[in-house]
């Protein structure tokens, strides 16, 4: 029956509709967070900076001691990945371009003989490579959306225990956040730090004026280097961490806009299918009355004025029923 | 001289000061206008701070401190004022780090818990 598939259709529609105001919320969310995210990776940006000033500074004043997190392994054996995604998912491939970066990447390095060691972030990473049967050394998760500083410690307390037991090194497979419509999948290397990153803020540091004399130094270089690597090395982790983040809010604006256009058209559609039916279900209904009146013409023999008629002898029906 | 007090989080501290006074490693030390270029390890301790506007006192929970061309930068994970510390806590920190040291006197983490929670409550209670 017409009416019924018009009831199916006005169903779908208030369903659909329901759907468009969720998605649309998580768009307006989404879109706010990423403004947020953005602040707190500017927010960070001072401390590292100062930090690989102080460590550029305190190298060139000999203190670049033989530490292991400057150390370039001989021979690698062993990597480990520090994999950030996120902990939710509706966010189109966000998750998804990471994790399987990082499975080519493990794959390239068996095919050469190196073994693997995963360190995740977000349940999601956590989710995909459990489910693939990876052996995951440590999984971190409840912070995608907001790091904080002690969340990038822990993590990067994890990875460092991996590099200093068997792992000769630790990449970083995150999403970079370049701007609002561009984010990429990097995976870059983590420990050991690189050296020509402190001789680069060196240079920067000297054309601003450096100091004239030496630094004085308390403790000596070597032991302020020992505890200030760690430091940077937690720095950077933690601004992965919040580009990543912003990454993630991006990623999911973009796709619940899309899923809230997609819903627009569909109830533009659907309305359009519905309206038809209505009418449809309409003149059939016309159609059957004028037939009926017709037939009732027909039998009585005389000529009638079809559609007045039946109306007419309708309504007196009515009024005599009154 | 300008003195900028630096956390990963954000920078808590930007203005001219008159003197800075800190705890390194090795002891506690004072900056004044156009100290020599300097690098230090900070220990657990207070940080004085002789802004314009008075003395600020901080919990500072290490750090390092770089001081060059009159500009004094202490980055620290934690840095707190006296009115952003929760005394309470502190002193209940203060109680399970106590119990910690009494059962392992070689804890040297819980030793630096120890000196964490009592400098939170120095400062707290001096203001």
């Amino acid at each position: 029956m017409a009416s019924g598939q018009e009831r199916i259709l006005r169903r779908r529609i208030r369903s659909i509709d329901a759907t468009k105001k969720i998605t649309r919320a998580m768009e307006l969310i989404a879109a706010s967070r990423i403004v947020r995210a953005q602040a707190r990776v500017r927010a960070a940006r001072p401390y590292s900076d100062k930090v690989t000033a102080v460590i550029a500074n305190l190298a060139s004043a000999g203190g670049e001691a033989d530490h292991p997190l400057l150390r370039e392994p001989a021979e690698v054996s062993k990597v480990a990945y520090v994999v950030i995604a996120a902990d939710r998912g509706l966010c189109g491939g966000y998750n998804n371009n990471v994790l399987r970066a990082t499975e080519r990447a493990i794959a390239a390095d068996a095919a050469e003989g190196r073994d693997y060691e995963l360190v995740l972030s977000g349940r999601k990473a956590l989710g995909y490579f459990r489910f693939r049967n990876f052996r995951i050394a440590a999984g971190f998760e409840g912070f995608s959306d907001q790091p904080s500083y002690a969340d990038a410690q822990q993590v990067a307390v994890a990875a460092t225990e991996l590099f200093e037991n068997g792992c000769q090194r630790v990449m970083l497979a995150y999403t970079q956040f370049h701007s609002m419509g561009n984010q990429s999948v990097a995976i870059v290397p983590f420990m050991p730090l690189d050296a020509g990153e402190f001789d680069d803020a060196d240079g920067a540091e000297s054309s601003s004026g450096g100091p004239e004399g030496g630094y004085e130094f308390e403790p000596e270089p070597a032991v302020i280097l020992e505890r200030l690597l760690p430091r940077y090395a937690e720095a950077r982790l933690y601004s992965a961490l919040l580009e990543a983040s912003a990454s993630e809010h991006a990623a999911r604006q973009r796709a619940m806009k899309a899923a809230t256009d997609n819903a627009e058209e569909l109830k533009t559609n659907l309305t359009r299918v519905m309206n038809r039916a209505r009418q449809d279900a309409i003149t059939t209904e016309i159609m059957e009355i004028v037939g009926g009146a017709e037939a009732l013409a027909q039998t009585a023999g005389g000529e009638v004025d079809l559609l007045s008629d039946t109306i007419e002898a309708r309504t007196a029906d009515l009024f005599r029923g009154r | 001289m300008q003195v900028e007090l630096v956390s990963p989080e954000a920078v808590l501290f930007s203005g001219e000061c008159s003197q800075v006074v800190t705890r390194t490693v090795d002891g506690d030390i004072a900056f004044l206008d156009h100290h020599a270029a300097f690098i230090g390890a900070l220990d657990i301790g207070q940080t004085q701070l002789w802004a314009s506007d008075g003395i600020v006192t901080l919990a500072l929970n290490r750090g390092f401190v770089e001081v060059s061309n009159n500009v004094v930068t202490i980055l620290s994970d934690a840095a707190y004022a006296a009115d952003e510390i929760d005394v309470a806590a502190a002193q209940a920190d203060l109680e399970a780090a106590q119990a910690a040291v009494a059962a392992d006197a070689d804890d040297d983490d819980a030793k630096a818990a120890v000196a964490w929670a009592e400098t939170r409550i120095a400062v707290a209670s001096a203001a």
